[in-house]
C-alpha cells in the first residue's frame, strides 16, 4: 500500500498546489524572513552562497531533529547563523526583543 | 526574576520580528526594499512567467531550439531573469523520457520562471524519495509512466537550475500560444505532472 509510504500532505498544507496561483508563504512571517535575506543580500551584506551553505546546514539539522519540517524556520536559522558569524546581528540581541514583544498586552495590534 | 525562555521557547514569529526591527534599526535593511521583495515574490514572480515560455517553446520551433541551447538567455528573451535565475537548463520531456527536478540539499529553484518553490517541493519526503524511488513518487503524485518511459532526476547545483519542457498535450494542436499557457502548471515544468490537457 502506497499510502504507507507517502509522506507528502495530500490535502493538508504541505499538499501539493494543483492551480498556478497557490500563496507562497503559508505565514506572514514567512515572507518577512524571505524578504530579509533578499534585502540584505541586495545590500551586498552577504553572498548569496554562503547563505545557501547555511540553509543546507539548517535543513540538514531540522531533518535530523525530525519533528514537522518547515523550510523558513531553516531559512530564518541560516539567516541569523549568517548574521551572528559576520558580527551584524547577535542573536542574543534578537532573543531579548523577541522576549520583549512577547510580553506585549493581548490585541496590541488590534484597534478595539 | 522570570527565567529567560530558551530561543526555541519563543514563537517563531516573534523571533522574525524582532530581527527585522534590529535589522531596520541599524540601517542594514530598507523597509521599503524589503517590502518590494516580498510583494513582487508574492505576487508577481510566478509559474505564470514559465507556462508562458513553455506556451511559445510549443509553438515557435526556433525559439524552443534556443530555449534548449540555452536556457536562460531564451527565457531572457521573454523578459524574465534574476536571482536563481543566473543558469538555467531546460530539459525537454519526450515520450521516452520523463525529467523529474528536485534540489536534496536546500530546495534551489528557478524563481524567475517558477516563482518561490511550493511546499512539497521543499518537504524532506520528496527531495529524498525523488532520487530513490521516483516512480514510486510520481505514481503518488497521479502520473503512472509506463515501462517504456526512462525516468531522469536532475538535482539542482549550487550553479544550475532546471526547468522541465512537458510534451504538449494531444487535442491541443488547434490553441494558440495564448491559449496552450494555462495548461502549462508549475507541476509540469518540475516534472511531477503533465502538461492539462485542453478542456
Amino acid at each position: 500500500m502506497s499510502g504507507t509510504l507517502l509522506q507528502l500532505d495530500v490535502e493538508g498544507p504541505a499538499a501539493p498546489p494543483r492551480s498556478n496561483g497557490e500563496l507562497v508563504f503559508a505565514e506572514p512571517w514567512e515572507s518577512r524572513a524571505f524578504g530579509l535575506a533578499m534585502a540584505l543580500h541586495d545590500g551586498g551584506l552577504f553572498e548569496w552562497e554562503d547563505f545557501r551553505q547555511e540553509l543546507i546546514k539548517a535543513v540538514a539539522r531540522a531533518e535530523a531533529a525530525g519533528g514537522e519540517f518547515s523550510y523558513y524556520r531553516c531559512w530564518l536559522e541560516a539567516l541569523q547563523t549568517l548574521l551572528a558569524s559576520s558580527g551584524l546581528v547577535d542573536p542574543a540581541a534578537v532573543e531579548s526583543l523577541a522576549a520583549e514583544l512577547a510580553c506585549r498586552p493581548a490585541g496590541h495590534d488590534h484597534q478595539h | 526574576m522570570s527565567p529567560v525562555p530558551a530561543p526555541s521557547d519563543l514563537p517563531v514569529e516573534l523571533r522574525t520580528e524582532a530581527l527585522e526591527s534590529i535589522l531596520v534599526e541599524k540601517g542594514l535593511v530598507d523597509p521599503a526594499v524589503l517590502d518590494k521583495f516580498i510583494k513582487t515574490y508574492a505576487e508577481d514572480v510566478g509559474p505564470l512567467n514559465g507556462a508562458k515560455v513553455v506556451a511559445r517553446a510549443w509553438t515557435d520551433p526556433e525559439y524552443k531550439a534556443r530555449l534548449l541551447e540555452d536556457g536562460t538567455a531564451a527565457i531572457a528573451e521573454m523578459g524574465f531573469k534574476g536571482p536563481q535565475g543566473e543558469c538555467i537548463v531546460v530539459l525537454e520531456n519526450t515520450p521516452t523520457r520523463h525529467h523529474l527536478v528536485v534540489c536534496t540539499l536546500c530546495s534551489c529553484y528557478p524563481w524567475p520562471v517558477l516563482g518561490l518553490p511550493p511546499s512539497w517541493y521543499k518537504d524532506p519526503a520528496y527531495r529524498a524519495r525523488a532520487v530513490r524511488e521516483p516512480r514510486a513518487l510520481l505514481a503518488e503524485f497521479g502520473l503512472e509512466l509506463g515501462p517504456e518511459v526512462e525516468i531522469k532526476v536532475f538535482d539542482s547545483s549550487s550553479e544550475v537550475r532546471y526547468m522541465v519542457l512537458p510534451e504538449r498535450p494531444a487535442g491541443s494542436e488547434h490553441l494558440s500560444e495564448e491559449e496552450l499557457v494555462p495548461l502549462v502548471t508549475r507541476e509540469a515544468m518540475t516534472g511531477v505532472a503533465k502538461a492539462k490537457p485542453p478542456a
